[in-house]
Parts: C-alpha cells; structure tokens; sequence
C-alpha cells in the first residue's frame, strides 16, 4: 500500500519539473491536470475503510482538477488566441534547477521536522513542500495569466498533500481544500471573461502597469 | 441568535438574486443591514451563553467588534441604495447579493471558535469581494481584480497550509483532532513546537495578507483605489477586522503552546514595518483614494502593534478597531462624493472641492484630522493607550518609531488633502460637479459615521468596555 501510494506521490513530483520545463502553455496546463488527477487517487489509498465521504472527496478532485479547470484553462486559451509560447521571467534551466533543489532540500526539510511515525516513510511532507515551490516559481517566474494559474493550482496541489496527513484524524478540513479550488476556478473566469484580454489586447501581466505609484 | 447573525444577511442575500427589479433591489441592502444592526446590538447587550466544543459561537472576542462591522456596513448600505440609483443603467443584482453575503461570511468568520471553518469562512469572504471590485468595469478595475486574485489567492493559501500545520502539530502532540481554538488551546504545550512555529509563520503571513500588513499589502492600494466608496468602506473596516480577529485567535493558541515572544516580536516587527512602509508612501502618493489604502494599511501596522503590547495594548487595539473602521468609512463615502463630482482622482486634475462638493469637502478634512489622531476624536483616544501601553512596557523604541510614522503619516495626508479641497475647481469638473450634487442621502451616512467616531473617543459606553476587557481575559489568560 505505501509503496503504491510512494510511487503516486513521486510521479506528482515528477510532474512539477515537466512544468517548469515546459515551454508550451498545453503542456504545463497537462502537467498540472495530470497531477490533479493522481492526487485525486490518493485519499483512496489513505483511507483504508471505503467511507462514502472518501470516494466522494476523491472524485470531486479529480473531476474539478484533471477535468473542469484544465477544460476552463484550454477554452480561455483558444478564445484569446494567443501565441503559446510561456515567455519565462526566469528562464527553464534556471527554473529547472531551483525546482530540484527545492526537492532536496526538501526531503532534507522532512527528515528534520518531527512526523509520527505512521507518516515517517512516506513522501507526502517533502513532496508538499517541493510542490509548493514549484508552484510559487511558475506563479512568479512567468508573464502568462494562464501559466500564473496553473502556478497556482500547482501550488494548491503541494497543500493539499499536506492536508493528506490530516485526512484520517479531520476528514473535513480537507473538503476546505475542494473549496479553495474555487479560488482557482474564479481566477479562470476572470480570464474567460477574458476583459483582461480585451482592454489591454494582450494576458501578458507585464502589460497590467497602469496601477502603481 | 448568533445564528441568525449570518444567516440573515445570507437570506438577504438568496432574496438579492432573486429579485426581479433592478430599481428596489439596492432597498434590501439596508433593510438587511437593520436587522443585523439590532440582532448585533442586543448580541452586546444580553452576551448569550458559551458552549463549550462548539465551533461556533459569539464570545466576547466577536461580540467586541462585531457591532461596528455590523453599524459600518448599515452606513455603507444607506449609502449605497443613492449611489446605485446614480448607476441604474447597471444591473446590480451581483452587487447586491454579494454586498449582503460578505456580511454574512464576515459575522461567520467573526463567531468561528474552528480553525478550519474560520478558513473557509475567510476563504469564501475574499471570494466574494472579487465582483464588488470590477463593478466599475474599467480596464484599471480588472487589473486591480487580478492583482487582488494573485495576492489574496495566495495569502489565503498560506493560511490554509498554516492550519494544516497548526493541525499537524496537535496531532503529533498526541490530540485527538480536535480544531476548535479552545481544544488546541488546552493542549498547550503539547502541541510539536517546530509546527506551531511553522504554522505562526504562515497563518501570519496568510491573514496578515487579508489585513494587509506590509510587505503583503500590494493589492489594497489597487483594490481601494479602484473599487467604489461603500466597497472600500466595507473592505478597509469590515474585511480587515476579519484578518485581525483572525489572528488573535490563532496567537491564543500559539501563546498557550509557549511560543509568546515569537508572536510578539514578530507582531512588532511587522506592525512597525506596515507603519513605516505606509508613512513613506503617503509622502508620495498623488490620488486621494489609493491614500485612504495607505492610511489603512498605517492603521493596520497599529493595530499589530497594539495586539503585541499586552493585555492593555490588545485592549487598546480593539478600541481602535472601532474608531478606525467607523472613521475609515466616513472618509471611504465622503471620497466617493468628491471623486463622482470631481471626475477625476489625482492631485494633478482635482482641486478646489470645497466649492463644488462643501460638506463633503468638510467631511473629509474632518475625517483626515480624525485618522491622523487629532483630539477629540476616537483614533487620538486608541492610539494614545496603545502609546502608554508601549511606554508601559518599557518599548521605548517601539514608541519612538510609532510616534515618528504617525507624524510623517500627518504629513502626507495633509499634502494632499488640502491639495484637492482648496484652490480653484478645474474647468471640466465644474460641469461633472452640477451632474452630481451633494443630496442628503449621500452626505448623512459619513455624517453620522464621523460624529459615531467623536463619540466613541469623548464618551466610550461602558458595554464596549466590558466587552473589550472580556476579550482580552480570554485572549491572555492571567497565568
């Protein structure tokens, strides 16, 4: 069982690299919606006893983070017709490189701090942590409102995992988690509405300069 | 009762979506906000009784501030039955119902006694504002939508992770999960230290964000700037009160788990940082409504201050919760008026208001000597107990520093009120300004804002007292 669910949760890991090297927006808006999706699966391994609750949690995310905002994402993507280009503020290899050093560093973090010992073997606190600095490098290394987005879907993601620690003492304040992806599910219909696009003519962020001092 | 604080306003908010006029609809704002008025005013008068476990519940913490959110938002919503009159082209159903429904998640984040349902009360809060804040539709209002996303989205999800970790460190401590501030509370120091610490940092930085302490105060400015009067006043005094009352409840906890000198340093440290960074930038600052952002962001550093200076200091801060929400909104309307007759915002293209738009004009000078603390009003009273607690406390420095942003801050907004209220009106704004009158409609909810905040500083009711001294008897135990 947590060999299956070690493996689940490297993949995530995996995947956050795939998006920091990505330089196509279809292929980070993937990278982000198959990680979703394997993080849907995850409370089923958790959870030993098949509580309603469960099945429920895990396919409400899977559906809204491998299918409904990546869906959103691609529709918003073919409506503005944009190039599809990332246009990285900090470039691949550079991103590349802090995203496995985050990694590192991350395990190392999770060997230090104190885990029951039921979570001591697992991968879900380095790979929580790694996740979130994924998420936070493509929320600020790139100009593109929809890869800003995935960034933070990336980002929600990393939480989540660590909310997966919590999933057997509080099962509620993981269905919170479902109500921050309306957070993200906002931010795509703020692009959708796509004004953004319309008023400026670009979802290029550099291009929202006017409010400063 | 304390139910009937959230889900009035929810209904009202059901009722907003589903009302088929757009003329009467702005009518139900302040219908709602006089129920919830008095259900907040007999909540102070007769406290009901605590129940142990529940997760929610109006202690005396939420019984202290309540009130004033609730009396701010029925000005606000006075207020805004003219002001949505003025757009009747506009359809206002989603202002409407969202208006009411942030009453009702900020009264539920208020009595939130649950880590994770105080989240997702201030989660569903933030959310709610983002069609409030591209009301006026302009491209400006979008770009200050998306930062507001970026930066709230983010600070929200820090403090998800900080009550994961809050949670984590109850759990490793050998609890039973139970999340309620009371449970984690008496766990005390059996809560993992590294956690606890980890989950100050990032409930801090995650509510901090919501208040808009600096350095994570970058969307207020935008968001203030661009939102209309009533959203701003709600926003700066309701909004912010959520974030602040948030984090009280969270120190309780991390207090009980003996990591009280991180909580104050870093309250100080923060507080001090939101006042210098705030002063600087009212030095600079050319448009009147991003300076109501800084001064709210200055007013924000003082109460983080305060809430680090002990039992009177926290005192002194909910004192100033009042008289800086009530006077925030008094100076948020009377801008509104002076911006809609003014048609313009910067100090470049407005001036001589004091012809064109006089009481409102008055207002807002009076408003200024208000927020920056001058007798006799409110703010001067608040500010000066957190001054003699800080003395009391033997923080020189803090004190110092306080009282040097405070005057750098007088500065500033001076400068530019006095720049936009004296002088000749422009030409263009002679014509906007017969466009838009002063009526009594819009002038008596800041009216009745401002003499609100004199009051408070000349005569505190004693009910207030109580309350505030009940808070802080639950927030710092005696040991």
């Amino acid at each position: 069982m947590s060999g299956t669910l070690n493996l689940l949760v490297a993949l995530a890991m995996g995947l956050n690299l795939l998006a920091l090297a990505s330089s196509r927006l279809p292929s980070v808006i993937n990278a982000a919606a198959c990680q979703g999706m394997v993080l849907g699966v995850l409370p089923l391994l958790l959870g030993a006893e098949s509580h309603w609750l469960v099945w429920l949690v895990a396919a409400g995310t899977v559906g809204v983070k491998g299918f409904v905002i990546p869906g959103l994402l691609r529709r918003a993507l073919r409506a503005a017709s944009i190039d599809r280009e990332v246009q990285p503020l900090l470039g691949y290899v550079p991103s590349l490189l802090v995203g496995a050093g985050a990694m590192i560093g991350a395990v190392v973090l999770g060997g230090i701090l104190p885990l029951r010992p039921e979570d001591a073997g697992s991968l879900l606190v380095p790979a929580s942590f790694a996740t979130i600095v994924s998420g936070f490098l493509l929320l600020i290394g790139r100009t593109k409102a929809i890869v800003q987005v995935c960034g933070y879907l990336i980002l929600e993601n990393g939480i989540y995992l660590f909310g997966l620690l919590l999933i057997r003492a509080t099962p509620l304040i993981v269905e919170a988690g479902i109500l921050l992806d309306l957070t993200v599910a906002v931010f795509v219909i703020g692009i959708i509405v796509d004004r953004i696009q319309r008023e400026f003519d670009t979802l290029d962020t550099r291009k929202l300069n006017v409010l400063r001092e | 009762m304390d139910l009937a604080l959230i889900f009035v306003p929810l209904a009202g908010a059901a009722a907003a979506f589903g009302w088929p006029v757009n003329r009467t609809r702005p009518w139900l704002m302040p219908v709602v906000g006089a129920v919830h008025a008095g259900l907040a005013l007999a909540v102070l008068l007769h406290p009901p009784a605590a129940v142990a476990g529940a997760w929610l519940g109006c202690d005396a913490l939420a019984r202290a501030v309540l009130p004033m959110v609730s009396w701010l938002f029925l000005a606000c919503a006075c207020y805004g039955v003219p002001y949505l009159q003025l757009r009747a082209e506009r359809d206002n159903r989603v202002f409407v119902g969202v208006f009411l429904a942030i009453l009702g998640l900020i009264s539920l984040a208020l009595m939130a006694q649950h880590l994770g349902l105080l989240w997702v009360a201030a989660e569903a809060a933030t959310l709610a504002t983002v069609p409030l804040l591209h009301y006026s539709g302009t491209a400006r209002a979008f770009e200050a939508t998306w930062k507001y996303l970026l930066v709230g989205g983010t600070g929200i999800a820090l403090s998800l992770l900080g009550s994961f970790c809050l949670g984590y460190a109850s759990l490793h401590g050998g609890g039973s999960g139970d999340l309620t501030f009371a449970g984690l509370a008496a766990q005390g120091a059996g809560l993992t230290r590294p956690w606890v610490l980890a989950a100050w940092v990032l409930l801090l930085t995650g509510y901090g964000t919501k208040m808009g302490l600096a350095p994570m105060h970058t969307w207020k400015p935008d968001a203030y700037g661009e939102a209309p009067g009533i959203v701003g006043a709600l926003l700066a005094g309701g909004m912010t009160t959520m974030g602040f009352v948030a984090l009280l409840r969270v120190r309780q906890v991390v207090d009980a788990a003996g990591a009280g000198a991180a909580t104050t340093h870093t309250l100080l440290a923060l507080g001090l940082f939101s006042m210098v960074v705030a002063a600087l930038f009212l030095l600079r600052t050319t448009d009147y409504k991003r300076m109501l952002a800084y001064s709210s962001i200055e007013h924000m550093g003082i109460l983080s201050v305060g809430a680090a200076l002990g039992g009177a200091g926290v005192w002194a801060a909910l004192f100033h919760v009042w008289t800086n929400g009530l006077t925030k909104g008094a100076l948020f309307l009377s801008a509104g008026n002076i911006r809609r007759a003014a048609g313009a915002r910067t100090q470049a293209d407005v001036a001589g208001m004091m012809l064109l738009t006089p009481v409102s004009a008055r207002m807002f000078v009076a408003g200024l000597f208000a927020v920056t603390a001058l007798p006799p009003f409110g703010p001067f009273f608040s500010e000066l107990r957190i001054v003699r607690a800080g003395l009391e406390a033997g923080r020189g420095w803090t004190v110092a520093v306080f009282l040097g942003a405070l005057l750098i801050a007088f500065f500033g907004l001076t400068r530019l009120v006095f720049a936009i209220v004296d002088g000749r009106p422009h030409a263009a704004a002679r014509a906007t300004g017969e466009r838009y009158r002063e009526t009594a409609s819009i002038i008596a909810p800041p009216l009745i804002l401002l003499a609100a905040s004199l009051w408070l500083g000349l005569a505190t009711p004693a009910v207030l007292r109580e309350a505030w001294t009940a808070s802080v008897n639950l927030l710092l135990p005696a040991p």
